[in-house]
């Protein structure tokens, strides 16, 4: 895990997602519906708003022009009389229409970020709420960087894709459309001029832009690596100091910063060009079309227009010049959210790709119920919290339901095992563990031992039988009940930002405070907790990074002794604690597996010692079985590891 | 800060310079084109061709010139931007890898991380639109005035009115958007922190069955951030219409105003071309003033970023080098005399208070305490990674303040506690020791360290890849090329920081077994958990909240029945009752 993604916000330049550009079909169709099922009536209205704003926009040109023609022209050219009625009149419309503009714009920004925001917020719970159910394969198999990156990078992308460049290109199209219509209306003849030079613009746009991209992938890549560096080289700081590395560092440094400057150059620079070469073909199309107008003006070519055929004017070709410029305006401003919009359609293709997971297959039916239990041994379902547990089995063949007494009974026959087909990394693993016995599993890494801990709690599904509890194959137990049913404590603490009291209530939501107390004392917790500036309630954030490794393994022994399951999962912590603490934790682990039946991944010779069974692993397969005294005597690896002369891990 | 950041800019000055005066011709020459666009059409009559093509050969010669600056701005700018990033990187990486572990330690990694990436990537942002924007929108605000001004005094007025409430009011919203956003970024961090606390703890999440229960958290913690960004963006919504309502009222009072003072004085103080220019300048004018805040909330940001950067730059190093320190060691004989030492001037607590210590060159010394109390304290005094507070620590007879310090840390070397590999190949790690060693060297040191024979296992043996940190080899197996690594050096003492915790028994007494036969000349210092690691040391030090509480050899230790005896005892009982 990077401290950067623990430390920091939304990033200004950001590296593309893993997926790269990649857009899939039908992401803008999907988007669309993913914003109108919840704002469609919002979004409408936005619509409107955008189209009166476009409107008032390309009017207000125009009543300038009237208010010439009709109003002023009469007077100062022909000397007619003031027309009041005419003027007023004009005044009055363009109050209103500028002042429905300035509604339209007001509405159309503060609905749209609600719209925006709401549909950001719509996404993101999608995505985390479908996160939760996928299968831990999921998370095995996807870098976390990259799953953070969806969240923060692409969502990012898609507000930018909502808020700003999609009104801002519906607005254009609207504005280019409305043109063109008037475009056709004074004139066809230079309206075919101005198409060339749209297609001109298009194809100038598409290649300026495709290389942009081309050249900002580069950056990204040279920013990724060069960051890469800098971040590793910096969290090792403290070891280039002590191998006098300083001046070496500093060579690859330059090497790397230095590509990413070129790179960086031409991305920039690719981005910066376009608005010019934009701005002078409209320059150019300025002059062309004048040009083309004189000509038409000159050989007195009939005009073709929707006002019918007559000689070409000179008011035409002047009117249609200043329509001319607005046009190559519009298209150079919607040019620029080009490169947004694929951008946010990418990111979005990224978000839905995770909303659009597998989640995790649960054909389970079987499911832990409370229950009292009568002399005679009939176990009755109850909806109170009686401390004895049941498992629910509905059998759909014949319509009853019969309970199994919840007792931790683990079984597994002949399990074969592997993450991708064609590597398996368990094989023919059985073994039996009756309630409240303690199965230690022994082996160097990689031999399987979590492996085999991800098969019992269903973290990863194997063929129906292999594994049963209490006498009931494990596929047929739900999973959340089942995992109910199975505490953990896995190697690598994980704590949540919280205070102490809300991270062992982690284990039962519905723990009062003195059975959190209680669990942290039998966890040996309750001791270094109490000393803390604000005990229970201290605010632990960034993993418990203000605690010890050995005081955060006593708060998840306290979390896995609240939720109190009959079987224990104890995958023990290799890293080196101080041996006071150490001794601490040991104890608080030998309090938790007291009447449970137990897996423990050992790294501690003591551990294995007291087990009732403890399982050699190499490669995959158990090697050798038996309890401490018998594996000792058979002086095999076992008895090798145990003398010291294998490690442990 | 900025004076700071300025030094950065460098060979780059040119671009940076020639970007604003590049940008400068631009403006000028599109406000240019309007001019003789309006005289094209204002000559042209239908009866002739000849003005169309005069002002068209002089609108494409200007619109070519344009597009050169235009050009030409748009690469200066960004070589200037991308190469003043550069440099900052580059200053800021080599301030960093001059700093002290006390310095590293003021600013702590993530933080630096950040600086360095993120702040870098807003200031050269920042830059960028300062060196394009610095001149364009003045420029383009001073011209269009000017040619308002030009074209009717009074009229022009219009615009000089409203600019300033169009700058009040975009401020206004700044000011009041500002302090929300910041804070809301905090919220926005801690939403995101908290999937990746999800991701990352997502076995402890499934185990316990707590999908449903971390789904609500999260949808009530993107529910605040939605409602706070929504309340923002609300606020920030005025911008648009305030800006359109100005430029509407700038439109219709030059409409009306216009229109009647054209009538009033039937076109001979103003006429209808004028109108329509004016119009456009006053577009013009307010669509600058845009940019110009824009602008303004664009550096206000960065500025944070740059302050930040800044801090790191003019930090200076506490712990330097002599001049002309001695470049010899002599031995591996270390004195502590009268030492006390603590990490900030500031804290009131000691880390080491009055340590006095003889170690003569080639002895093995085994350092034990509990947690806290100062044994890595006291090793990283000896390379000079921290200055002593008070008294001297001596290598060799010298106070090592007097020798050079990489001479010093070539001699003196650690094997750290919180130790790394770096991404490339073993052989490549190994030779951070010594860039020059040969082949033979490395797997002599391998051998030393008990590495040898597992990297032999690898398929690539020593050119296996280590991925960054080191997460393809085991604890153990990190923890011995760490120690092959630190041995190439060849250095006359030789610290290893709990170093073999990873380590099995065994192995670990075959690692001192060779230390003591291989290299008998260097002084060995071994802090260790496990009392088997420092059992056979010449000496022991046992520390205790910062003092040395007891010295003595294993025997003498024993016999006086203190912390280490306890600390033995406590260790060995399970294994005496076990075999």
């Amino acid at each position: 895990m990077s401290a950067r993604m623990m430390s920091r916000g939304p990033r200004t330049m950001r590296a593309p997602g893993p997926g790269g550009m990649g857009i899939k079909k039908g992401t803008f169709k999907r988007l669309l519906k993913f914003v109108t099922g919840k704002y469609g009536g919002r979004l409408a209205v936005v619509m409107l708003c955008v189209v009166i704003s476009a409107l008032a926009g390309m009017v207000s040109t125009m009543f300038l022009q009237q208010l010439i023609d009709d109003v002023i022209m009469p007077v100062v050219d022909k000397g007619e009389p003031f027309a009041k009625d005419t003027f007023n009149g004009l005044l009055g419309a363009m109050v209103v229409l500028y002042g429905m503009g300035v509604v339209a714009a007001f509405f159309q920004t503060r609905i749209l970020a609600v719209v925006t925001q709401g549909t950001l917020k719509a996404l993101r719970d999608d995505m985390f709420d479908k996160m939760q159910t996928l299968p831990i394969r999921y998370f095995d198999t996807h870098a976390h960087g990259d799953i953070m990156s969806t969240y923060t990078n692409d969502v990012d992308t898609v507000r930018q894709l909502i808020g700003q460049s999609i009104p801002t290109l519906i607005q254009s199209i609207l504005t280019v459309g409305t043109m063109f219509f008037m475009m056709i209306f004074y004139s066809l003849w230079m309206t075919l001029g101005v198409i060339v030079f749209l297609v001109i613009m298009s194809v100038v746009i598409k290649k300026f832009a495709g290389a942009s991209a081309k050249y900002m992938m580069a950056q990204q890549r040279a920013l990724a690596t060069c960051e890469g560096y800098m971040e590793e080289i910096l969290e090792g700081q403290k070891v280039v100091k002590v191998f006098n590395h300083e001046e070496l560092s500093k060579e690859r440094f330059d090497e790397l910063n230095e590509e990413l400057f070129n790179h960086g150059r031409l991305a920039n620079k690719y981005g910066n060009i376009l608005m010019p070469i934009l701005h002078n073909l409209g320059n150019i199309m300025y002059v062309a079309l004048a040009v083309l107008g004189g000509l038409l003006i000159t050989f007195h070519v009939p005009n073709i227009g929707l006002r019918g055929v007559k000689p070409v004017e000179v008011g035409v070709v002047i009117t249609f010049l200043g329509m001319c410029r607005h046009l190559a305006q519009t298209v150079g401003q919607s040019s620029m959210q080009v490169n947004m919009i694929a951008m946010g359609l990418a990111g979005a293709s990224r978000c839905f790709e995770l909303i659009d997971q597998e989640p995790e297959q649960d054909a389970g039916y079987v499911t832990l119920v409370n229950v009292t239990k009568d002399v005679d041994g009939t176990i009755h379902e109850s909806d109170k919290l009686t401390g004895l547990w049941a498992w629910k089995h509905p059998h759909t063949a014949d319509g009853t339901i019969t309970y199994t007494e919840l007792k931790g009974d683990c079984v597994l026959e002949h399990v074969d095992f592997g993450y991708t087909e064609d590597k398996m990394v368990l094989h023919d693993i059985s073994l039996f563990a009756k309630p409240g016995e303690k199965i230690a599993f022994v082996g160097a890494t990689g031999a399987g031992k979590t492996t085999i801990t991800n098969l019992i709690n269903r973290f990863y599904d194997i063929p129906d039988g292999k594994i049963r509890y209490d006498g009931i194959n494990i596929n047929k137990i739900k999973k959340p009940d089942l995992r109910k049913a199975l505490g953990v404590v896995l190697q690598d603490v994980n704590l949540f930002t919280g205070t102490v009291m809300d991270n062992i209530r982690y284990g039962r939501l519905d723990a009062t405070d003195e059975e959190c107390i209680q669990a942290a004392k039998l966890a040996n917790a309750d001791d270094f907790i109490t000393r803390l500036p604000d005990g229970y309630d201290t605010m632990l954030t960034g993993n418990g990074a203000s605690l010890s490794q050995g005081q955060r393994q006593l708060i998840s022994i306290a979390r896995a002794a609240v939720a109190n399951p009959p079987i224990m999962i104890l995958d023990e912590a290799t890293s080196s604690i101080d041996t006071r603490t150490e001794a601490m934790v040991q104890e608080g682990m030998d309090n938790l597996m007291k009447g449970r039946t137990v897996f423990v991944i050992a790294h501690r010779l003591s551990t294995v010692r007291n087990s009732d069974a403890i399982m050699v692993l190499d490669h995959g397969k158990i090697i050798e079985r038996g309890n401490h005294d018998d594996l000792i005597a058979q002086k095999g690896t076992y008895y090798k590891l145990y003398t010291g002369a294998f490690e442990l891990d | 800060m900025i004076k700071t950041l300025a030094k950065s800019v460098r060979e780059y000055k040119k671009p940076a310079i020639l970007s604003p005066i590049l940008v400068s011709c631009e403006v000028i020459l599109e406000c240019l084109l309007p001019f003789v666009m309006a005289s094209m059409i204002d000559e042209m009559d239908g009866t002739s061709m000849r003005p169309i093509i005069k002002y068209g050969i002089i609108l494409i010669v200007l619109a070519m010139l344009s597009l050169y600056f235009g050009y030409a701005a748009a690469s200066a700018a960004a070589t200037a931007a991308t190469g003043f990033a550069e440099n900052l990187r580059k200053d800021l990486f080599y301030k960093v890898q001059d700093y002290g572990f006390a310095d590293i330690d003021s600013f702590s990694t993530s933080s630096l991380v950040t600086r360095l990436t993120t702040d870098v990537a807003n200031v050269q942002n920042a830059f960028q639109m300062i060196i394009r924007g610095v001149v364009r929108a003045p420029l383009m605000l001073v011209f269009s005035i000017v040619m308002s001004m030009m074209i009717n005094v009074k009229m022009s007025f219009i615009f000089i009115a409203i600019m300033p409430v169009l700058g009040i009011a975009l401020f206004m919203i700044f000011k009041v958007v500002y302090p929300i956003f910041k804070r809301i970024f905090k919220k926005y961090d801690a939403l995101n922190n908290s999937v990746q606390e999800n991701v990352a703890g997502i076995r402890v999440v499934k185990s316990f069955v707590r999908e449903r229960y971390e789904a609500q958290k999260f949808n009530a913690a993107s529910e605040d951030v939605r409602a706070e960004f929504t309340r923002a963006e609300k606020i920030i919504a005025f911008n648009n219409p305030i800006m359109v309502l100005c430029m509407y009222t700038a439109m219709f009072l030059v409409s009306f105003l216009g229109a009647k003072l054209i009538i009033n004085t039937r076109g001979s103080e103003f006429t209808t071309g004028e109108l329509s220019s004016l119009t456009a300048y006053g577009v013009q004018i307010l669509m600058a003033m845009m940019v110009f805040s824009m602008m303004f909330v664009m550096c206000s940001i960065a500025s944070e970023a740059a302050n930040r950067i800044a801090e790191v730059l003019c930090h200076e190093s506490t712990l330097t080098s002599p001049e002309n320190g001695v470049t010899e060691v002599p031995d591996g004989s270390i004195t502590f005399d009268h030492v006390s030492f603590k990490y900030s001037e500031r804290s009131k607590k000691y880390a080491l208070a009055d340590i006095n210590v003889e170690i003569k060159s080639g002895e093995t010394i085994g350092i034990v305490g509990g947690t806290g109390s100062s044994k890595s304290s006291l090793i990283q005094l000896i390379p000079r990674l921290y200055d002593v507070s008070e008294g001297r620590v001596l290598v060799g007879g010298r106070d090592v303040r007097e020798y050079d310090l990489v001479k010093l840390r070539d001699e003196v070397a650690v094997v750290l506690q919180k130790n790394v590999l770096f991404a490339g190949t073993i052989k490549e790690n190994l030779r951070w020791g010594d860039p020059n060693a040969s082949d033979e060297e490395l797997e002599r040191v391998c051998k030393l360290a008990q590495a040898d024979e597992f990297i032999r296992q690898f398929p690539d043996g020593y050119d296996t890849r280590i991925e960054q940190g080191g997460t393809n080899v085991s604890g153990g197996q990190k923890q011995r090329l760490t120690i092959a690594r630190a041995l190439l050096k060849k250095p006359k003492i030789l610290i290893l920081d709990d170093s073999t915790s990873a380590v099995d028994t065994r192995t670990d007494a075959l690692i001192r077994k060779a230390f003591a036969e291989e290299i008998p000349d260097t002084t060995k210092l071994i802090i260790a958990q496990r009392m088997s690691s420092v059992e056979h040391a010449d000496k022991i030090i046992v520390l205790d909240g910062g003092k040395i509480a007891e010295v003595g050899t294993h025997e003498e230790l024993m016999a006086a029945g203190g912390i280490y005896r306890e600390t033995y005892d406590s260790q060995t009982r399970g294994r005496e009752v076990a075999s």
